[in-house]
């Protein structure tokens, strides 16, 4: 097993999720690409684990399954956010917020086409 | 080049190209939809340097519940079913730090790695990773179900708006 392929993998994963997280106006979407980070990290740690002869077998497989985890705690925390967001704002922009308060009983159907983000 | 190293490029093409899928496409569902190409490529990937239980965790986690949870979410901020035109912001400085960090950290594990070969070591089962968990990392392991602990108490504290409004009424009314 040649352990520079999926080390590169990884590596060009990292860079996507980096443009993505700079590039994506919406929020949801800004979340994905910190998914797309997060499991370039993990296959670094999983492929380390397989070259790098440590002293305790297997932590590299351990600390991607913490990875998973954490990524599992911070997609509910952020996930959360950002409903709240649109609730409050009825906008997940990340980089236009509006300030004003949004009219309070604007139901979907009421909705015009250009609000929706 | 092995079986491996064949099955390895494979899912890692496949893997770079749903994810680049997920950064551009102006369909929100559809990158959603990318994602989980992404991350099941990436589970091939795990299976193949012999981590068999860290794969599976990862199609229930990510395949089953991540990528549901974020599927909910570009429901529930009502996205359009077309493609949208106001994903992106102009990209030029994201593609410049984005593909600079990607393509640099890419060569400086190629310098360090070159195309030197190792040999795979015994599969992760269930078996030898709850006995590593369980003996040596029982620690973190506790700190982070603490942690998932307050990561659940803050989601339902952060989604029901009554439960902060409540206190500061009665903290403006003292």
């Amino acid at each position: 097993m040649r352990p520079v392929i999926p080390y590169v993998t990884a590596a060009l994963l990292f860079g996507l999720g980096v443009y993505g997280v700079l590039r994506r106006r919406n929020a949801v979407l800004v979340l994905m690409a910190v998914e797309l980070m997060l499991n370039a990290v993990n296959l670094v740690l999983v492929t380390a684990d397989t070259t790098v002869k440590a002293a305790l077998p297997h932590s590299g497989q351990v600390f991607a399954l913490f990875v998973i985890v954490l990524a599992a705690a911070e997609i509910g925390v952020g996930l959360a956010i950002v409903l709240q967001l649109y609730r409050l704002r009825a906008s997940v922009t990340v980089d236009d917020v509006p300030l004003a308060e949004p009219a309070p009983a604007v139901t979907p159907a009421e909705r015009p086409e250009g609000a929706v983000r | 080049m092995t079986g491996a190293d064949v099955l390895l490029l494979a899912l890692g093409a496949v893997a770079v190209g749903a994810g680049a899928l997920v950064v551009a496409t102006r369909h929100l569902v559809r990158a959603g939809l990318w994602l989980v190409v992404c991350l099941g490529a990436l589970a091939g990937d795990y299976l193949v340097l012999t981590a068999e239980l860290v794969a599976w965790v990862q199609v229930l986690i990510y395949v089953g519940a991540v990528v549901v949870l974020l599927l909910f979410a570009v429901m529930l901020t009502r996205a359009p079913i077309g493609p949208s035109d106001d994903l992106d912001r102009p990209g030029w400085a994201a593609a410049l730090v984005g593909g600079g960090s990607g393509l640099g950290l890419a060569v400086l594990l190629i310098d360090a790695f070159r195309w030197s070969r190792v040999d795979l070591p015994a599969a992760g089962t269930a078996e030898r990773l709850g006995e590593q968990v369980f003996r040596s990392w029982v620690l973190p392991f506790e700190v982070l179900s603490v942690l998932l602990l307050a990561a659940l108490v803050g989601a339902i504290v952060l989604s029901r708006p009554d439960i902060g409004r409540r206190s500061a009424d009665e903290g403006g009314r003292q």
